[in-house]
C-alpha cells in the first residue's frame, strides 16, 4: 500500500475496450482505424430518422468471453439503455449502453506486483455499449469543430473495477494484465495510443487506517499506459495537498492533459450530467442461454498461464522463458510461428527473448507488424544450428534482416558471411599467426594458457569473424599442445 | 374521374394485372386530384410526380406474367411524411427537417414498390406525429373532406383526408396512440393499428418507439386487408419486428363463426357524445341479431391510459427527437455563436409548441429523482394493462368500443386546450400501450352528418378477425 503523507489512495478504474469485430455493434459498417473520415457510415450509425439498431452477435460473444475469463457472472437477460446527452459526435443524442441490467457482473483480475506480491482487483460490472464519433478541434483554435463518425457504433465493453486499487503502480499493473487478457481472448488489440483501450479513474484519498471513503473525483483521458500512473500520482497529490492544507476535495470531473502533465477541471458536481437512462425500446432484451455460454466456454482461447505450461512441456523451454514469451499474445504467437519451422525450442526462446525483443524495442515498432517474420527467424536459427554461420555472424545477419527485411540466405550470400569450417582453409591462417607471434607461443607453452584467447581473436579478426570457433579451437590446441 | 374516386384498390390492381387498365392512367388521375383537391385540403406536403409516373410506366411495360404477381399492381398510394422515401424531402410536418432528403427507403416502401404500388405523395401530419387534429403541422392544418371546417383527426390527418377525398384508395399513416384509428373515424374510413412488431418500423421516424406502428387506411375492409398483407412481416432491420406467418387476409374476409364480444364499461364513461353512444348501441344490436354474444366486461385500468401513455410516449420522444440538433442535417440556426446557442436556437425555431411541450414532459419524467415516480411507474401500469387485455381475451374474442369520444371537432376548437386534445386518445391509447391490434370501422353518422367510428380490439395477431368483423359490420357494396 502506497502512503502519501499519511493518506491512502482509493482508486477504481473504468476501462473502455473496443472490440475487434469486423462490423459495428448496431449496423453492418466496417470497423477500421484511420479510414477516410465519415466513409464508414450508414443511416444507422449516422442516426438518421427512421434508422434502427440491430445487435451484432459477435460483439456479444466477445463480451461473454471476457466475462467468463475473469470469473464474472453472465446475466442471462440483460437490457440495453439509452444514455442521453447532446454532443456533435453523438448523432442520435443518446448512446446505446447498458445501465441497471448489464450483461456481466463480478469476477476479478489478478496480477503480480513489482515486489512479487499477488493482488486481485474485483470487478463490479462489464457492459456492452456503442462508441461515439470523434470531434476534431483545430489546433489553430479556429472557431469550428470537425466531426468524424467512422468510430461511431464501434462495439465497446466497459469494465468497471471495484475501488480495490491503492497505488498508481497497482493501477498500471492492473491495466497491463487486463490488456494481456483482452489480447489473449482475441477481443481487443489493447492499443491505448489508438484509443482501442481507454481508461478513466475514480480517485479519492483517506487518512491511513480510515474505513470511510473520501470525496472522489473522476479523472478522464488517461490514454496511454505511461500517463495512467503519472496522472493518478498527480491527482492523489493534489487531493492530499488540499486536505493537508485544511481545504476540501470537491466532487468533480478532471481531464488529464498529457502536454502540461496536469489534470484540468472539466466540470463540478453542480454541472454534472443527468443522463436520464431508460430502457432502449428499439432493442429487445439480450437473452444469453446456457447453450450459448457453453459454446463460448468450450471455444475459449488459451490463456497465458496455460500457454506457458504448454510451451514448457511441448517445446522444452525454461519456465522463465515461457513467462517472457507468453507475456503478450502477439509474442507468444510469434514464438509458435518460429517453432513451426524450427525444432530447438530453447534456442528459439533465447534468440527471441534477447535479440528480437531488443530490436523490436529499439525500432519502437510492434512485434505483430515487425518486418522480420517468424519463418525468417526459423531459417536463421537453422543456419546457426547447422554450423553454416556462427552465432556472432547471425547477429550481423539479423541486424541486416531487421534493417532491410531481406531473407537470411540473401544476406549471407551478398556479404559472403558463410562460416569457414574447412581446416585446410584455416590452417595456413593459423600458421601465419603463430609464426608472427613467437613470444606469445612461448608464453603459452610455459603455462600461461590465457593467451589462447589472443590467438582465437587474431584468427577471427583475420577471417572477419567467419571462422568456425570450434574448428579454430581444435586446430589451435593441436598446434600449441602438440 | 368520379369512378376513379370510388374505385377500390382491389379493382385497380385487378384491372392493371389483367391489362384492362393502365397504371399510368390511374397514377395520372391520382396526381391530378392531388394537385387540385389535395391542395385545397392541404393534405400533401410533397408530390412525387416524376418517380410515380416512372414506376407506373414500368408496371405497364412489364410482362403480363410478372405483372400478374403484383398484389397492388398500379395502385396509387400516399405515405405519411414521417416515412422515409428516397429522392423526396421528408419533413415529419416540422420546420426542423428543412432540406432533409432520406438516403434510404423504409422497409414498407420497398415492400409497396415490390408489390406494384405507386407512391404519389407524402401527406401532411401533426409535427412528429404529435397531435390529434393535424393542426400541429408546420405546413398548416389539413381540412376534413367531409366538412372542411373540421379537423380530419391526427396525427395522420393528411393520409386520412386523401383516401376519404378519393385521391388515392389507400394510404399509410402511423400510430402511436390512435393516430390512424381516430382520423379514420373522423373521415369515415377503415384504419388498422397492427399488433406491435407486425410491421417494420425501419424508416419510420420514431415518436415513441415502443408503440409506433405504420398503419394502413382504406375505404373497405378488403382493401385494408390487401394493403396490410403487403406491408406486414418480419424485417431483419427492425429488432422489434416479429416473425409471423401472415395469411392472405383479403381472401379470408368471411366471418364463419359466432363471436363472443366484450363491451368494456370503462369506455362508456362520461364525456362520450350521445351520437357516438347511440352508434355503438346500433352496432351492438346488429351484432346480437347476427347471433354473436355481447357481454359487458371491465378493464379497470382504462382511466390510467392517458397519463400512462403521455408519460411513456413523451419520455421516448424526448430521446428520439434529440437527434434533431442542427449538426448533420435539417435546420441550423446561430451557426456563428456557440455550440450551445446553435443547439438551443435550432430547436427553439425548429420545433413547434406541442413538440416542445412533450420533449419537456418526457425529459422531466426521465430526470433523476422523478424517474421512479413517472417513467417507472408508468411502465409498471403499462405492463398491468397488457395483462388486463390478455386476461379479457381469455373470455371474449373481441372488444367493441367507440374509436373516439366525439365525431370530428372544429378546426381551432381544441388547439389551445392540450388536455382536451389528449383526451381524444382515451379509447385508442390502451391498445397502443398493450401492443394489441385494433381497427376503426366507419359505422353510421352523427345527427349532423359526421362519420362515426367503432373500434374493435383483438388479441395479438388477431388482425384476421378484425378484418372479418369490419367486413361483417360494413359488407362490401
Amino acid at each position: 500500500m502506497a502512503v502519501f503523507d499519511g493518506f491512502e489512495p482509493v482508486i477504481g478504474l473504468e476501462v473502455h475496450a473496443q472490440l475487434q469485430t469486423d462490423s459495428k455493434i448496431f449496423c453492418g459498417c466496417r470497423v477500421q482505424y484511420g479510414a477516410e473520415p465519415n466513409s464508414l457510415t450508414c443511416p444507422v450509425c449516422l442516426g438518421l430518422p427512421g434508422a434502427l439498431p440491430v445487435l451484432n452477435q459477435r460483439a456479444v460473444e466477445y463480451a461473454l468471453r471476457v466475462i467468463l475469463a475473469v470469473g464474472g457472472t453472465v446475466r442471462q437477460r440483460s437490457v440495453f439503455a439509452r444514455k442521453n446527452y447532446f454532443y456533435p459526435d453523438l448523432p442520435k443524442g443518446y448512446q446505446i449502453s447498458q445501465f441497471d441490467k448489464p450483461i456481466g457482473e463480478g469476477g476479478g483480475i489478478s496480477f503480480t506486483l513489482e515486489d512479487g506480491s499477488e493482488k486481485t482487483v474485483g470487478l463490479i460490472r462489464i457492459h456492452l455499449e456503442e462508441d461515439a464519433g470523434k470531434s476534431l478541434h483545430p489546433e489553430s483554435g479556429e472557431p469550428y469543430t470537425q466531426v468524424d463518425l467512422n468510430r461511431c457504433g464501434t462495439p465497446l465493453i466497459e469494465i468497471v473495477s471495484q475501488p480495490d486499487i491503492h497505488a498508481p503502480e497497482e493501477a498500471y499493473a492492473y491495466l497491463v494484465k487486463l490488456k494481456q487478457l483482452l489480447q489473449y481472448l482475441e477481443v481487443c488489440t489493447g492499443d491505448m495510443e489508438k484509443g482501442h483501450l481507454r481508461c478513466d479513474a475514480n480517485v479519492s484519498v483517506r487518512p491511513q487506517g480510515a474505513s470511510e471513503l473520501g470525496t472522489r473525483t473522476e479523472l478522464k483521458n488517461l490514454n496511454s499506459f505511461k500517463h495512467v500512473e503519472k496522472a493518478l500520482r498527480f491527482e492523489i497529490e493534489r487531493q492530499v495537498g488540499l486536505l493537508t492544507s485544511g481545504s476540501v476535495v470537491e466532487q468533480a470531473t478532471l481531464l488529464w492533459n498529457e502536454k502540461t502533465g496536469a489534470a484540468e477541471m472539466m466540470r463540478t458536481k453542480e454541472e454534472s450530467h443527468d443522463y436520464r437512462y431508460f430502457p432502449e425500446p428499439d432493442l429487445v432484451n439480450l437473452v444469453v442461454d446456457d447453450a450459448w455460454i457453453n459454446d463460448i466456454t468450450g471455444a475459449m482461447p488459451e490463456l497465458p498461464d496455460r500457454k506457458a505450461a504448454r510451451f514448457i512441456s511441448e517445446y522444452g523451454i525454461r519456465e522463465y522463458d515461457a513467462g517472457v514469451l507468453t507475456d503478450s499474445r502477439p509474442l507468444a504467437d510469434y514464438f509458435e510461428a518460429v517453432m513451426a519451422g524450427f525444432d530447438d525450442g530453447q534456442a528459439a526462446a533465447n534468440w527471441i527473448s534477447t535479440e528480437l525483443l531488443a530490436s523490436v524495442k529499439e525500432s519502437e515498432s510492434d512485434i505483430a507488424d515487425y518486418p522480420v517474420r517468424p519463418p525468417m527467424i526459423a531459417d536463421l536459427l537453422k543456419r546457426i544450428k547447422s554450423g553454416e554461420i556462427s552465432g556472432k555472424i547471425a547477429k550481423e545477419v539479423f541486424a541486416e534482416m531487421a534493417a532491410t527485411g531481406k531473407e537470411p540466405a540473401a544476406i549471407i550470400k551478398e556479404k559472403g558471411l558463410v562460416q569457414i569450417s574447412d581446416e585446410s582453409q584455416l590452417e595456413p591462417i593459423i600458421d601465419s599467426i603463430l609464426n608472427a607471434h613467437p613470444d606469445n607461443v612461448e608464453k603459452y607453452k610455459s603455462g600461461k594458457t590465457k593467451v589462447f584467447g589472443f590467438f582465437v581473436g587474431q584468427v577471427m579478426k583475420e577471417t572477419r569473424g567467419q571462422a568456425n570457433p570450434k574448428v579454430v579451437n581444435d586446430l589451435l590446441k593441436r598446434k600449441l599442445d602438440g | 374521374m368520379s369512378d376513379y374516386k370510388t374505385i377500390s384498390a382491389t379493382q385497380i390492381a385487378d384491372d392493371v394485372r389483367e391489362g384492362r387498365g393502365s397504371a399510368v392512367d390511374f397514377t395520372s388521375k391520382a396526381l391530378k386530384l392531388a394537385a387540385t383537391e389535395g391542395r385545397e385540403l392541404n393534405a400533401f406536403i410533397t408530390l412525387c410526380e416524376e418517380k410515380a409516373l416512372r414506376q407506373a410506366a414500368a408496371i405497364d411495360q412489364m410482362s403480363p406474367e410478372l405483372r400478374a404477381k403484383l398484389p397492388l399492381a398500379g395502385v396509387p398510394i400516399a405515405l405519411k411524411d414521417n416515412i422515409s422515401y428516397t429522392d423526396y424531402p421528408m419533413t415529419c410536418g416540422s420546420h426542423i427537417l428543412d432540406g432533409y432528403i432520406p438516403p434510404f427507403d423504409a422497409t414498407v416502401v420497398t415492400r409497396l414498390i415490390e408489390a406494384g404500388a405507386v407512391i404519389i405523395g407524402k401527406t401532411n401530419m401533426d409535427e412528429f406525429a404529435m397531435g390529434s387534429s393535424n393542426e400541429n403541422s408546420y405546413f398548416g392544418p389539413v381540412k376534413n373532406p367531409v366538412d372542411r371546417s373540421r379537423a380530419p383527426g391526427g396525427s395522420s390527418g393528411g393520409s386520412a383526408a386523401v383516401v376519404a377525398q378519393g385521391i388515392v384508395p389507400l394510404s399509410l399513416g402511423s400510430e402511436t396512440g390512435g393516430s390512424v384509428r381516430q382520423p379514420a373515424a373522423f373521415c369515415g374510413l377503415f384504419g388498422l393499428k397492427p399488433t406491435y412488431g407486425a410491421v417494420s418500423r425501419f424508416g419510420l421516424t420514431a415518436f415513441a418507439s415502443s408503440t409506433d406502428q405504420i398503419s394502413p387506411f382504406a375505404r373497405s375492409a378488403e382493401d385494408l386487408a390487401l394493403l396490410y398483407r403487403v406491408v406486414a412481416g418480419w424485417d431483419e432491420n427492425d429488432s422489434t419486428s416479429v416473425a409471423y406467418d401472415h395469411p392472405d387476409y383479403a381472401s379470408v374476409l368471411e366471418l364463419d363463426r359466432k363471436l363472443k364480444i366484450g363491451l368494456p364499461k370503462e369506455y362508456f364513461a362520461e364525456g362520450i357524445d350521445a351520437d357516438v353512444a347511440a352508434t355503438i348501441d346500433r352496432a351492438r344490436q346488429a351484432l346480437e341479431s347476427a347471433g354473436h354474444t355481447i357481454s359487458d366486461v371491465s378493464l379497470p385500468l382504462t382511466n390510467k391510459a392517458i397519463p400512462t401513455y403521455y408519460v411513456i410516449a413523451s419520455a421516448e420522444a424526448s430521446a428520439n427527437l434529440a437527434r434533431f440538433d442542427g449538426v448533420r442535417y435539417g435546420l441550423r440556426e446561430s451557426n456563428d455563436r456557440s455550440l450551445e446557442a446553435m443547439y438551443s436556437d435550432t430547436r427553439e425555431s425548429g420545433f413547434g409548441p406541442e413538440v416542445k411541450r412533450r420533449i419537456m414532459l418526457g425529459t422531466y419524467a426521465l430526470s433523476s429523482g422523478y424517474y421512479d415516480a413517472y417513467y417507472n411507474k408508468a411502465s409498471q401500469v403499462r405492463e398491468l394493462m397488457r395483462q388486463e387485455f390478455e386476461q379479457s381475451f381469455k373470455s371474449v374474442d373481441l372488444l367493441l368500443s367507440p374509436t373516439s369520444p366525439t365525431p370530428a371537432f372544429k378546426l381551432g376548437e381544441k388547439i389551445d386546450d392540450p388536455l382536451a386534445m389528449y383526451l381524444s386518445d382515451v379509447y385508442t391509447a390502451p391498445a397502443s400501450l398493450a401492443g394489441v391490434p385494433a381497427i376503426s370501422i366507419p359505422y353510421g353518422e352523427s345527427s349532423d352528418g359526421l362519420p362515426i367510428g367503432v373500434q374493435c380490439i383483438a388479441a395479438s395477431f388477431g388482425e384476421s378477425l378484425l378484418f372479418q368483423i369490419a367486413n361483417h359490420l360494413v359488407p362490401r357494396a
